[in-house]
């Protein structure tokens, strides 16, 4: 298999470049309105610039910046959603992605049933499934609600049962974008205490939050992104108090 | 070429891997299609039923062709050219209409587009069930022939699985495809001899109609089970050469594009 002292993750001088108007371009008449009035081919943005780091097997690593510095964009290109620009990205192992919770779901379909798609999309068949349905619903908390259609959901409830399948599976890397705002605070404490868990079992996390003490408590290094470039990369709460009072001093 | 076949050997690798996806998503579409209906997957054999029904009052009026048989020639047609239908239009849709998906978690896009088509197959096997009541119904013969009623089923579902790829993929970029592909697809209906015999045509558009894959379809399923004729090698080589061709015309235009779905999406 793979050699397990090289990296987990390495990305290598990664730009991702995104074309403004060939997104907003969509019928003739906006091209040619567009064209006329010479627009077409600007706005280019970049929302990553040249970035380079890699994270260990094991370890915990906090994307920190202020919103459309580029974190969420970063964590596509490594979950593959994305293709970089430039540069490359390379994964040595499995990732469970917990961009946005639920994000598989299909609403007309019980819980029941959602779990075993959710799993398949993870890449995990029904045996495996129905292993770890038991655990998973007891996670949730949500048992009473089994078969109920997920449209009648809270999004809270969404959230829980999201968290409860992505973190039952097993994989190297879990890479987290700001899903824990969701939940009432008792179910956020669960989900950090899971998270710890799997920290101390050996898996990877990407981590992605405004939650400083969140990001203190369970990384050990974070990195900040300022416009699509990296800022800082060193030790969680050294990064995050330079973080803070850069926004302080409205310099971030 | 050694990175193109391990290239290759990637893709059957995550098609193994996403095999129980493609279960899923089509057990997903089958509940879907008939959550909360009262008959629930009766419609599936009454629907193409009720259509013969109506077809076959219009057209025996309209037209007067001296079809022996004529409910089931309507049937085998409709059949077999339904799944087409509705395999491309929901193959059509596939990509965009699960972007919220394709943005946030790694799948391997075609997917989306094969589970379509396999839920459409699943759909039509159905639907054969009516072929066989109105059979015995109408006390048409048995042919021993009718045991290789799946040889033109396969062909077409290869045919379906690369034009569903194909149709996925343009419409990512050119969302008029969707619009453009309703008028289009009824212009094919109408091309097919579903409810009209090829000799009524005039000699040109019955060389002409060679070209149409679904005729070649239609015509080797009605000849095995309607007629107990095992069609000659022409039809044959029509049928393999036309679904083989689509599907690695499909395949190849969709790996080609796919890099850029998330973009467009």
């Amino acid at each position: 298999m793979e050699d397990k002292s090289l990296p987990l993750v390495e990305v290598h001088d990664v730009s991702m470049r995104f074309n403004l108007a060939q997104e907003k371009t969509e019928t003739l008449k906006e091209y040619v309105v567009k064209l006329a009035r010479g627009k077409l081919m600007f706005n280019e943005f970049f929302a990553l610039k040249n970035v380079s780091f890699s994270v260990k097997r094991g370890e915990a690593v906090a994307l920190i910046g202020r919103n459309g510095s580029g974190k969420s964009t970063m964590l596509k290109v490594i979950a593959g959603v994305m293709y970089p620009s430039t540069g490359s990205c390379t994964v040595r192992g499995s990732i469970a992605p917990m961009i946005e919770l639920g994000a598989g779901f299909d609403l007309d379909l019980t819980a029941r049933e959602n779990i075993y798609l959710n799993g398949a999309v993870l890449g995990f068949d029904r045996a495996y499934m129905n292993e770890h349905f038991e655990s998973i619903i007891e996670f949730s908390e949500l048992r009473d609600f089994i078969d109920v259609p997920v449209k009648n959901f809270s999004s809270g409830m969404i959230a829980r049962l999201g968290f409860s399948i992505a973190t039952e599976v097993r994989a190297d890397l879990l890479v987290v974008d700001e899903v824990l705002a969701v939940g009432d605070f008792m179910f956020q404490q669960k989900c950090m205490k899971r998270l710890e868990r799997m920290l101390s079992q050996g898996t990877t996390l990407l981590f992605v939050s405004h939650d400083s003490n969140a990001v203190r408590n369970l990384c050990d290094r974070a990195i900040w992104l300022d416009h699509g470039n990296k800022r800082a990369d060193g030790p969680a709460d050294e990064v995050c108090t330079a973080y803070e009072e850069a926004m302080r001093a409205g310099n971030a | 070429m050694s990175t193109r076949s391990s290239q290759l050997s990637v893709y059957w690798q995550h098609f193994l891997k996403y095999r129980p996806l493609i279960r899923e998503l089509v057990s997903r579409d089958l509940k879907v299609k008939y959550r909360r209906s009262f008959l629930g997957y009766v419609w599936s054999i009454l629907n193409p039923l009720l259509m013969m029904i109506l077809q076959t009052i219009i057209f025996s009026y309209m037209f007067r062709s001296n079809i022996p048989n004529y409910p089931l020639y309507l049937l085998c047609g409709n059949t077999l050219f339904t799944f087409f239908n509705e395999s491309a239009n929901m193959g059509l849709l596939s990509i965009i209409g699960n972007a919220a998906l394709i943005k946030k978690v790694y799948i391997p896009k075609f997917i989306f587009p094969l589970s379509r088509v396999c839920s459409s197959f699943v759909t039509m096997s159905f639907s054969l069930a009516a072929v066989l009541l109105v059979m015995i119904f109408t006390g048409s013969p048995l042919y021993w022939t009718i045991l290789l009623f799946w040889v033109p089923l396969v062909f077409e579902l290869m045919f379906c699985c690369g034009f569903a790829l194909l149709l996925a993929a343009l419409t990512v970029y050119f969302r008029d495809m969707q619009h453009l592909f309703s008028v289009l697809t009824l212009g094919w209906m109408y091309a097919t001899p579903l409810f009209y015999p090829l000799e009524q045509l005039p000699g040109f558009a019955q060389k002409l109609m060679k070209l149409n894959p679904m005729y070649h379809y239609i015509n080797m399923f009605r000849n095995l089970v309607m007629y107990g004729n095992v069609p000659g090698p022409n039809t044959w080589i029509a049928c393999a050469v036309s679904g083989a061709g689509m599907l690695l015309i499909g395949l190849l235009v969709f790996r080609k594009l796919q890099r850029n779905f998330i973009l467009y999406i």
